[in-house]
């Protein structure tokens, strides 16, 4: 029974994203492991998830977001009754892991050195995901000869299908910009329409935060592999 | 200076330290940061060539004979801009205080330059110090670190009035370079700690004075761009991400250099090796040998020319601090060469009515 719930933690741990780099936590390589077994007492199943990062210092409100993430999507798969998350080798994961596990919310967990919960910063990263985003759905039909005019005017359901498209619905759906098929592919942060006029910039600045983004995430693998160079 | 090619280039490195995170400066009790300090650092180091790797012994802490070696030496470089970091709170006399890495200016006066360091929480007692400094090594920069921990506080943002108080005064001393570490941080906590807002608004303020954004806001680089291309006193400084992106990754690097070309320009882009943390020597050679590749997907950044080469490795840094540079590695005067556009991203913002100079 333990392998078909064990597939669907990790199914659940696939849905958990590091906001900064746009990414599920298990293709990061941040689950270090990630067990279910019968709970001692006979009441259903504990699922066990450790978690590492790149750095021992890495930001502790993206740290807490994930961590409390993979709890709350743990939590949710049917048949797991107890859940123990926890991320390993940081500088503050007692108090993280602490925090989460009482459900205690970031600012209790820090008190003094926070003063919001994290669902602003979460949605500034999603609505830059939803920017750069739009860049490599477009990038294909610039190459084809689209010319401003056309993409100003482009509807989310005249884009051919494909998994950036796929992406960027959901980033939108994430922060309650519009993703239908009548919703328009280039939209400012804020959810304005880009006029015809505003596409090359605003095509130079959502591949600026795609860059952005893509380049933290190869920074962040890398250091990862190197930290856990001899256990990996 | 380096030569490649039949061309010569006048090298300064904007970034170093000699620093110092050996066990015996670890503060009590606080043993776990000093050490995650240096390790976090020493990550960074391994995505540098392996045959550039030191042991972590030399790692923690290298000799002046080590500096020499591996900056004058095999480095190539001619001028050498010092950093000071101090970290106190985990490491006993500081990570690399300006004592420290006077060593190095002591040993090599005519190469290197030491910058001064301030913090603004530190108050009226932090000023005299600094301006006690001042008066025996003469600053001609300053090195800001705004996460640094000290007591309760993590850090602090550059347009805190305390923090304009602090630059004014820096202003009126004569120091005219800032240069500020907008990369990794980790405070505050709860908000993104790369925002580099704060530097904008300084900018603004002190039009003056040069802002230099250490490792280009890493990793915000697009917040950082937008702020560079609206503020001429702007510029991005290369450590970290030569160090850590051509050699790990050169696709990325492609990348960054190509948004770096496009929104901030070759006229404030500034080399720094970031040493320790890499060496010079594969940095200096390799960006020299770089180009933007031929791939579709690169074809719209700028390419680099060897004037920019120039420039970047050397010559903007040389302007910032008046460094004599030889006339055999300098450029022709402008005006002399064909007049191309060198930062086009600022077109785009002045058709949008957004660079500096238009409708904000």
């Amino acid at each position: 029974m333990s392998g078909v719930l064990r597939d669907a933690v990790w199914a659940a741990l696939d849905t958990v994203l590091d906001p900064e780099l746009d990414e599920p936590i298990t293709s990061l390589e941040f689950v270090t492991s990630c067990t279910v077994s019968e709970d001692p007492d006979g009441s259903g199943a504990v699922a066990v998830v450790r978690l590492r990062l790149p750095t021992f210092f890495c930001s502790p409100n993206f740290s807490w977001l994930m961590v409390a993430d993979a709890h709350d999507a743990v939590s949710a798969v049917p048949g797991i009754t107890r859940v123990d998350v926890a991320l390993e080798d940081h500088f503050v994961s007692e108090v993280i892991n602490q925090g989460v596990a009482a459900r205690a919310g970031f600012v209790a967990a820090f008190p003094g050195e926070a003063v919001a919960e994290l669902d602003d910063l979460r949605a500034t990263f999603f609505r830059k995901a939803a920017l750069a985003g739009q860049e490599r759905v477009a990038r294909p039909l610039v190459n084809s000869g689209m010319g401003p005019d056309e993409l100003a005017a482009l509807r989310l359901g005249q884009v051919p299908p494909s998994q950036d498209l796929d992406r960027l619905r959901a980033r939108r759906a994430e922060v309650g910009l519009p993703c239908g098929d009548d919703a328009p592919l280039l939209l400012h942060p804020e959810g304005e329409p880009v006029t015809a006029a505003q596409v090359p910039l605003h095509l130079r600045r959502a591949r600026l935060t795609g860059v952005s983004i893509e380049a933290n995430g190869g920074t962040c693998r890398d250091l990862l592999a190197k930290r856990y160079a001899a256990t990996s | 200076m380096y030569e490649k090619d039949g061309e010569k280039y006048f090298i300064v490195d904007e970034h170093q330290h000699f620093w110092n995170a050996r066990p015996d400066n670890w503060v009590e009790g606080r043993e776990n940061l000093a050490k995650g300090w240096i390790d976090c650092f020493y990550g960074y180091h391994q995505l540098g060539p392996p045959e550039t790797h030191w042991d972590m012994e030399k790692y923690q802490r290298w000799t002046v004979d080590d500096y020499k070696h591996d900056v004058f030496d095999e480095g190539h470089v001619d001028v050498a801009v010092l950093q000071s970091t101090y970290l106190k709170y985990w490491y006993k006399e500081g990570f690399n205080t300006v004592e420290r890495n006077r060593q190095i200016a002591d040993a090599f006066p005519e190469k290197v330059i030491v910058n001064g360091r301030w913090d603004p929480r530190e108050g009226e007692e932090g000023w005299r110090q600094f301006e006690a400094d001042h008066k025996k090594y003469n600053f001609k920069g300053v090195k800001v670190y705004t996460a640094e921990w000290i007591g309760d506080s993590r850090g602090y943002k550059i347009d805190q009035p305390e923090a304009r108080d602090f630059l004014k005064r820096t202003q009126d001393l004569g120091i005219k370079n800032v240069h500020l570490h907008k990369g990794p941080t980790i405070w505050p906590l709860d908000k993104d700690a790369f925002n580099i807002e704060d530097v904008d608004h300084a900018a603004t303020d002190f039009p003056e004075m040069n802002f230099i954004v250490e490792h280009v806001g890493l990793p915000r680089i697009e917040d950082f761009c937008y702020t560079a291309v609206q503020e001429p006193n702007v510029y991005a400084g290369l450590s970290v991400v030569i160090g850590a992106h051509m050699y790990a990754r050169p696709k990325f690097f492609a990348k960054v250099m190509g948004e770096l070309l496009f929104w901030v320009g070759e006229d404030r882009i500034v080399f720094g090796s970031d040493y320790g943390i890499w060496e010079p020597k594969w940095q200096v050679e390799g960006f020299i040998d770089w180009q933007m590749p031929d791939d579709e997907a690169f074809s719209d950044y700028p390419r680099l020319t060897t004037a920019a080469k120039k420039k970047i490795m050397g010559l903007n840094s040389a302007k910032l601090y008046d460094i004599e540079v030889p006339a055999e590695c300098q450029l022709p005067a402008p005006g002399t060469t064909a007049d191309e556009q060198k930062q086009p991203g600022e077109e785009l913002l002045i058709d949008a009515g957004l660079a500096a100079g238009s409708q904000a």
